[in-house]
């Protein structure tokens, strides 16, 4: 049968994890440190904003860009929170998610050959999302850089096919972010190769130790960026499947030409509810935001007292940790982990190849008190190797 | 200070070794400053909050009492309020605005230990106009906690 599937999925490797996660699903009684979502449900004035929807008869397909109020809300929203400006009529489209919002983005950008740039570790789509495009992805290992892009990483890895940078801050697994200085010696090499960046900026909200600042903020970058965001991580509202996209209009038109097609709209009843969220859940998110910075906090100190290795987590709710001095692999650390003390954690070859083989992803997304009984059978294990 | 309270109001059961490594203090310094709230009474006591739904064995009756009074002159309500709130059956005692001017939580083993005292405690207090007793059926919510719907996690046990 294998010879029926198209040879772009073929491309595709199986995910080298797919067995481990097999194994904590098949576990009782774990406490599991691999979530990678928030253990908060969405607030109760935002689901209530749903059901009102939902009772008020709202179960018809909206406009393919979105809803206008919603696009309106979020122009809104970005100009006070970021001072960006977008227009709500041409210039957002909501999508399913961030994970539709950047399979549109790579399609509508990618031809055949082309080149994507993704440093990693990263989440697991980048990569293959380029491939089903037939465009080429590559990968940028930033283990050497504290996990961040540099420019001189950056033009190393440019060639003359290369036309799409993908960015992700604060970043999932490293919980890494950037600074405005960061960003300023990236821009100038966007600039100078014309690169269009997307970036997904969807923890913006879950940054703790200084103001997120968005790429396209920067001076000139509104042309070359294509900023991604959702509802999933900063209002806990990952089921919902509700995110958006900005950019320069004829690029947000040429994704909704595809979005038009292959999705038609996001869930009405999911954007009344992102309408309630974004004008109404600001102090929702800050209680939420301040309960993972003081996990981050805790499981940072506790991590350093255990002397394991990590790159200090500024943003989203993870933290990636070397385990190399173990001397084990991610995988076998993870496995014996769970198997001996069960807690589950993500082995790093989830996010890369080659070093991420030495980490492992630790999400802070369980109550403090679950947090601490996992830190100290960590602890134990540790000293059980 | 102000965040040491904040923090131990949600959770009473974090140490101040865990406060401490959250706030990236010393634990000496965390556990002094939490000895100063309890000796200047800004922490009266750290209890464990029971779901009394799903208790079968002590359920104490609770009725919340509504206390018209007279204020006495030159001190207004605290003279009548200290003379109620000190009796062990009230366990809370707040003063409201509206139609009425004390708020009472009174306990008692059941429901006519709780009438005896209203009819012969509190209602024949000098300055007490008029009394209406609302016994309490059931709770729903309680301390920020809900208490009739036990927590479910829907979450996968891992995701990327």
């Amino acid at each position: 049968m294998k010879e029926k599937i198209a040879y772009r999925v073929n491309r595709i490797e199986p995910s080298g994890i797919r067995e481990f996660f097999d194994l904590v699903l098949g576990m009782k009684n774990i406490i599991s440190l691999g979530i990678g979502e928030p253990d908060f449900v969405t607030p109760w004035h935002i689901r209530e904003a749903g059901i009102y929807g939902l009772e008020q008869g709202y179960t018809s397909y909206t406009s393919n860009q979105g809803l206008p109020q919603l696009r309106k809300a979020i122009a809104q929203y970005l100009k006070r929170r970021f001072n960006l400006k977008y227009d709500p009529d041409d210039e957002i489209l909501i999508t399913v998610g961030v994970s539709e919002a950047y399979d549109l983005a790579i399609r509508a950008l990618v031809n055949p050959g082309e080149e994507v740039l993704i440093p990693q570790p990263c989440y697991v789509s980048y990569y293959p999302v380029a491939v089903l495009a037939e465009g080429k992805p590559r990968y940028i290992s930033t283990a050497n850089c504290g996990f961040k892009l540099t420019p001189e990483l950056l033009i190393s890895s440019i060639s003359p096919r290369t036309k799409i940078l993908v960015l992700n801050y604060p970043s999932n697994p490293t919980g890494v972010t950037y600074s405005r200085e960061e960003l300023r010696a990236l821009v100038k090499v966007i600039k100078d190769k014309d690169l269009i960046v997307i970036s997904d900026e969807i923890y913006a909200e879950l940054t703790y130790d200084q103001e997120h600042v968005p790429l396209t903020s920067l001076p000139g970058m509104k042309l070359q960026t294509i900023y991604l965001n959702g509802f999933s991580k900063a209002f806990a509202m990952t089921g919902w499947r509700l995110g958006f996209a900005c950019g320069p209009k004829e690029i947000i038109s040429a994704m909704n030409k595809i979005h038009q097609y292959t999705m038609l709209c996001a869930p009405i009843l999911s954007q009344m509810a992102g309408i309630e969220a974004i004008l109404r859940g600001e102090s929702a998110v800050r209680d939420m935001c301040l309960e993972y910075r003081r996990r981050r906090d805790y499981i940072v100190e506790r991590l350093r007292d255990m002397e394991l290795d990590f790159v200090y987590p500024q943003g989203a709710f993870y933290v990636y940790v070397n385990i190399k001095k173990t001397g084990l692999s991610s995988r076998e650390f993870a496995v014996r982990l769970l198997k001996e003390k069960k807690v589950a954690v993500v082995p790093g070859v989830a996010f890369g190849p080659g070093d991420n083989d030495n980490y492992v992803r630790m999400a802070y997304t369980v109550d403090f008190d679950t947090l601490k009984k996992a830190i100290d059978r960590i602890e134990d294990f540790m000293r059980s190797l | 200070m102000k965040e040491i309270i904040e923090m131990l109001r949600e959770n009473a059961r974090l140490t101040a070794e865990d406060i401490a490594k959250i706030l990236k203090k010393d634990v000496k310094e965390i556990s002094k400053n939490i000895q100063k709230l309890e000796k200047d009474g800004v922490i009266l006591g750290y209890k464990t909050i029971i779901n009394e739904e799903k208790v079968k064995s002590f359920k104490p009756v609770r009725a919340i009492i509504e206390v018209q009074v007279t204020p006495k002159r030159n001190q207004g309500f605290d003279y009548i309020a200290e003379r109620i709130y000190k009796f062990p059956e009230v366990v809370t005692c707040f003063l409201v605005s509206g139609t009425y001017d004390l708020l009472l939580i009174v306990e008692g083993e059941d429901i006519h230990k709780v009438a005896q005292f209203v009819a012969e405690k509190l209602a024949p207090l000098e300055g007490v106009k008029g009394t209406v007793t609302h016994f309490l059926l059931k709770k729903y919510k309680q301390d920020g906690f809900i208490l009739t719907k036990s927590k479910k996690n829907h979450r996968q046990t891992i995701t990327l």
